[in-house]
């Protein structure tokens, strides 16, 4: 064997150590891939389900769930600019990543600034149908900053197309006990019922009133807004435009549009053209 | 120095030579994993874990290992590690590596880790390197589980997530204290336990 400090030694056991420890690194990420997706995937589900009040994910079985959510859930893919849905869409198709890909993001632009510069043109949205195969809610992808994270979550529309059904964040990285409070349920509650637009206006940006306020929301103001976080303003403001965006123009606006006009004309009897 | 005997280096870190309480490292990931006693349950078996398999890779090979790339080897060692657990985590308990986030990566820079890796493993054989590793995360574990015991009751009225104390957001009578929350409590606590077992072993004080 070569002397322990001279160059050949060094060169040996440095790369024979970066081979070894190379080969265990990937072997544990290529064996442990499949069931980090899986979970992956199964706690996206048990938000939406919890955000659309289908159910407590967490007294239910995995199997249940799966079952629950094949067989009251639809997935669209959503153009955001258009409000079209995407026909045909790749199931594998990521937005996180797609956030983060030049050839699919685009910039944000807008007045209700949710502290990031991109966002991805196509995004998934998950529908809730009922008995009759009818949309029942819709269940919307929602981000942006709170104070010290970018947080993740849905927040699910009744069919009537103004009225917020449940919101939930699913990812965030908020001091625990104050803005990490987004999670307690009792804050949660709050949303459901809050109507978005002012009442019988169209959808529109200047009728945009859901927010959270600052202390319990003024009468007028309490069907649209919830009381903010005590101790975590900031993340507060974060919640309070992130629907702002998500639900304007620059956000799910179009699609929400498009969704409600084609209820609407159905409810009306009139025969869509 | 005597040699050091398997129960020495497996029960002498936990209150004599605590590598948080009197060696004060570790302090950073022991104020952040604390707010709730299942993630710091959690964060303890991984530290302990790769503390033990890390000192023990490091001490099989350490009669090969040159001293110029000693840091750098030991560093790659721990990482894999760190990793490999960072996988298993998320494979296995998804709900709780979600919560620790980056904790876990950061075990890498853990200084009890590869201070035992450096002032240990590298003299001695693969076995009570083992046990080193072992005794030091349990050293270890054993502050965080306090730390968080108090956190997460006086923080938060419960344990492991089960209530203990009825919150006054829930009808009950206990006003949480919102400072339990945050990083700085963790620094009382420590401070408070560094305070006791000086006081019962005046031998670890230093002098000024």
């Amino acid at each position: 064997m070569p002397p322990k400090d001279g160059i050949a030694n060094t060169l040996i056991v440095s790369l024979t150590l970066c081979i070894v420890c190379s080969l265990l690194v990937s072997g544990a990420a290529v064996a442990l891939k499949p069931m980090q997706e899986k979970n992956k995937t199964l706690d996206r589900q048990k938000n939406i389900v919890s955000a659309s009040g289908l159910g407590d994910p967490r007294q239910m079985s995995t199997k249940e769930l799966e079952e629950l959510f094949d067989k009251r859930v639809k997935r669209v893919l959503v153009d955001l600019e258009s409000g079209d849905v995407v026909e045909g869409a790749d199931a594998a198709y990521d937005p996180r990543k797609a956030m983060k890909d030049a050839a699919l993001n685009t910039d944000i632009e807008s007045q209700f600034d949710i502290g990031l510069a991109k966002r991805e043109k196509q995004t998934w949205v998950y529908l809730v149908m009922g008995d009759k195969d009818e949309v029942e809610q819709v269940v919307l992808p929602i981000y942006g900053m709170g104070l010290w994270s970018t947080l993740y979550g849905y927040v699910a529309v009744d069919k009537d197309i103004r009225t917020i059904k449940g919101l939930t964040y699913y990812e965030h990285g908020e001091t625990p006990g104050l803005g990490g409070e987004v999670e307690n349920p009792n804050w949660k509650s709050k949303w459901v019922g809050k109507h978005i637009w002012k009442e019988d206006a169209p959808r529109d940006d200047e009728n945009l009133m859901v927010g959270v306020a600052k202390g319990a929301p003024i009468a007028e103001k309490a069907p649209y807004m919830v009381d903010g976080l005590s101790g975590a303003t900031i993340t507060s403001r974060g919640v309070d435009s992130m629907l702002k965006y998500w639900f304007s123009d620059d956000g799910f606006g179009p699609y929400l549009k498009n969704l409600a006009s084609k209820s609407e004309g159905a409810a009306d009897g009139s025969p869509n053209s | 120095m005597a040699a050091p005997t398997a129960k020495d280096v497996l029960l002498k870190p936990i209150f004599d030579n605590n590598p948080i309480g009197l060696q004060i490292l570790g302090i950073c990931s022991a104020l952040a994993v604390t707010t709730q006693m299942g993630t710091a349950v959690v964060m303890s078996i991984a530290v302990t874990l790769v503390t033990a398999c890390s000192s023990a890779a490091v001490s099989l090979i350490r009669h090969r290992i040159p001293s110029s790339i000693r840091i750098i080897v030991q560093m790659v060692v721990i990482a894999s590690l760190v990793i490999v657990v960072d996988q298993l985590l998320k494979a296995f308990l998804f709900d709780i590596s979600k919560q620790l986030s980056v904790f876990v990566g950061l075990i890498i820079t853990n200084c009890i880790v590869m201070g035992r890796a450096e002032g240990f493993a590298m003299k001695n054989d693969p076995k009570l390197s083992f046990l080193d590793g072992i005794g030091n995360g349990l050293g270890y574990s054993f502050i965080l589980i306090v730390v968080a015991f108090f956190r997460e009751l006086l923080g938060s009225g419960s344990l492991f997530g089960i209530k203990i104390l009825p919150l006054v957001s829930d009808g009950g009578w206990y006003n949480p204290n919102g400072l339990m929350l945050l990083s700085p409590s963790a620094f009382f606590i420590i401070g408070i336990i560094i305070w006791l077992n000086r006081t019962f072993k005046p031998e670890q004080i230093e002098e000024a």
